[in-house]
């Protein structure tokens, strides 16, 4: 479903690579825990999934495509087949529940039949049925994030890439959102999701990647949060050592 | 659907711009106008040319009595005198050059003067004899006037001989001049019409980047993505080349036809068969500027 093969990410005017010589394979269906400190290459892997940015080095399959060699014409057909959601949200502040939703829809040239049929569906599936005509500032933040979920899923994805999807959210709140994706991946998507939510993570055992400084340092499935990254008061002792936890930069960029 | 929603992106785009719009409004409107004007100054010369220098010709003055020019030596042209011009111009050296060759005696040029000027009072004091006998000769090839001249000049009894070419060309320089001179102000307004429609298409895609951005998120396509601000920037271009189309009309009703034709009778002037092409024109061009730098100015946001 996704493969990264060898696949080295660098910056402009940054030596140190966001992602360095990362291999791995994510299969169809599957729950994938993407953890590792800020800057370790979480977002970086997320965007060069969706095509946002192209690896320095290594090739990246996606559903069976070589999106590095994917004309820049084709890359919104391509990403019509993920579904993205993010920390922030991302609605559109004057657009009503369900016409942030419908938007998805109407830009990628869906009838009007389909849309007044889909949309509904899609947030009965997440809990906001009886919320279509609220704007986004009237809902609470785990609402707003269950619309953004609604977005992303409404043109059914094979592929849902979360970034910290709980990230502002209050643990109970954020349970809600994890049994949502759960509800998700259960229906055949596969859900990659980058977290710093320790208590999630243990709690799913689910396959869990971890990434320090750009590389993949642990893999296993049905894992736990317990971090490899050595405790940052260690280093704080030693001049320069900040320099090495991989702190790129431009990874966690937000736009 | 799909169309529907295009054109509401571009309602709200033109109305979210209000003053910007309206700016490129002005700025095409009066950029195009000058272009327009530019055009038709230039039919107004072709047409011009054309009239003219189909009745100029080559005009062979000869002696009169009253000469004081040496070469006239006071005396008027003899009959001798005038068949070797007629002559000369029969010749096969000429021949071959001149269409027609017109004779007019003393009492004719006065005829033609006195219509000419009319309403001149000086027309009062000239007699018959003033005036030389002149030939009139309409060449094949106006150019070639160098030629009849250099052969003829040289005969006895002629005082001049004169190319009547010559005397329109500072008019028609003049002309070119104001022409060049509203194409200049027109390609600099243009210029700056070009720049306003980018930066107001660039304004509107930035109050509306985070559409923007779920957009090209969720796969809509580029093109879909970048009609809706090119067809913003070109509506405001066309509301512009439509009022320089209405500026244009006018001006050639009202000024050209109304005023200037009651004034210069005798001119072909420029007319609405003139302005049934510059119509098209400046709408065209309108349009292309403003899908051009709209398309350009929104392809940063395009960039996947």
């Amino acid at each position: 479903m996704i493969r990264f093969d060898q696949v080295t990410k660098l910056y402009k005017g940054n030596a140190r690579p966001a992602l360095n010589s990362v291999t791995l394979e994510i299969l169809r269906g599957e729950f994938v825990f993407l953890v590792g400190a800020s800057g370790s290459g979480k977002s970086s892997f997320l965007r060069l999934v969706l095509k946002e940015e192209n690896p320095s080095r290594g090739e990246i399959h996606v559903l069976g495509q070589n999106i590095g060699r994917l004309a820049s014409r084709k890359v919104p057909y391509f990403r019509r087949n993920l579904g993205v959601v993010f920390q922030d949200f991302r609605l559109l502040p004057q657009k009503n529940v369900f016409d942030n939703v419908a938007f998805t829809l109407q830009v990628i040239g869906k009838s009007k039949g389909f849309i007044q049929e889909a949309v509904p569906d899609v947030l009965k599936m997440v809990g906001l049925a009886g919320k279509t005509n609220r704007l986004p500032h009237e809902l609470s933040g785990g609402e707003q994030q269950r619309v953004a979920i609604a977005r992303a899923i409404v043109n059914k994805p094979a592929i849902l890439l979360a970034d910290e999807p709980t990230g502002n959210l209050d643990p109970s709140t954020s349970a809600g959102i994890m049994s949502l994706l759960e509800r998700i991946s259960q229906s055949g998507t596969t859900v990659i999701m980058a977290t710093h939510d320790a208590g999630i993570v243990d709690q799913m055992q689910r396959r869990v990647i971890e990434l320090v400084s750009g590389q993949v340092v642990r893999d296993e499935r049905q894992g736990g949060y317990q971090t490899q990254t050595v405790p940052i008061q260690a280093f704080a002792t030693t001049p320069g050592a900040y320099r090495d936890l991989g702190i790129a930069g431009q990874s966690e960029e937000t736009r | 659907m799909r169309l529907g929603l295009v054109m509401s992106e571009v309602g709200t785009g033109l109305r979210r711009n209000v003053s910007m719009v309206v700016a490129v409004v002005l700025v095409t409107f009066i950029s195009l106008t000058f272009v327009g004007a530019a055009i038709l100054l230039q039919f107004q010369i072709n047409q011009m040319k054309g009239y003219w220098y189909d009745k100029a010709q080559v005009a062979i003055y000869m002696c009169v009595g009253s000469d004081p020019v040496a070469k006239c030596n006071l005396a008027e042209a003899t009959k001798d005198q005038k068949a070797a011009v007629e002559a000369q111009l029969t010749s096969p050296a000429l021949a071959g050059l001149v269409k027609t060759a017109t004779f007019q005696d003393h009492n004719q040029v006065y005829a033609t003067y006195k219509a000419s000027f009319s309403d001149n009072n000086t027309a009062d004091f000239v007699t018959p004899a003033n005036l030389p006998e002149t030939f009139y000769v309409n060449l094949k090839d106006p150019s070639q006037s160098d030629a009849v001249i250099e052969s003829i000049s040289g005969l006895a009894g002629v005082e001049q001989v004169v190319d009547q070419r010559k005397y329109l060309d500072p008019i028609f320089s003049a002309l070119n001049a104001a022409s060049f001179t509203a194409v200049g102000i027109a390609s600099l307004m243009l210029v700056a019409a070009v720049l306003l429609i980018a930066t107001t298409i660039r304004l509107s895609a930035f109050s509306r980047r985070r559409e923007l951005g779920i957009m090209r998120l969720v796969g809509a396509s580029n093109r879909f993505i970048q009609t809706p601000f090119i067809i913003e920037g070109v509506v405001a271009a066309l509301i512009g080349s439509g009022l320089a189309c209405v500026a244009i009309v006018a001006l050639v009703k009202f000024f050209v036809q109304g005023y200037l034709a009651g004034r210069a009778q005798g001119v072909a002037l420029v007319g609405m068969h003139d302005v049934a092409i510059v119509v098209p024109v400046l709408l065209v061009v309108g349009a292309v500027l403003a899908a051009a730098s709209a398309s350009v100015a929104i392809g940063r946001y395009l960039k996947v």
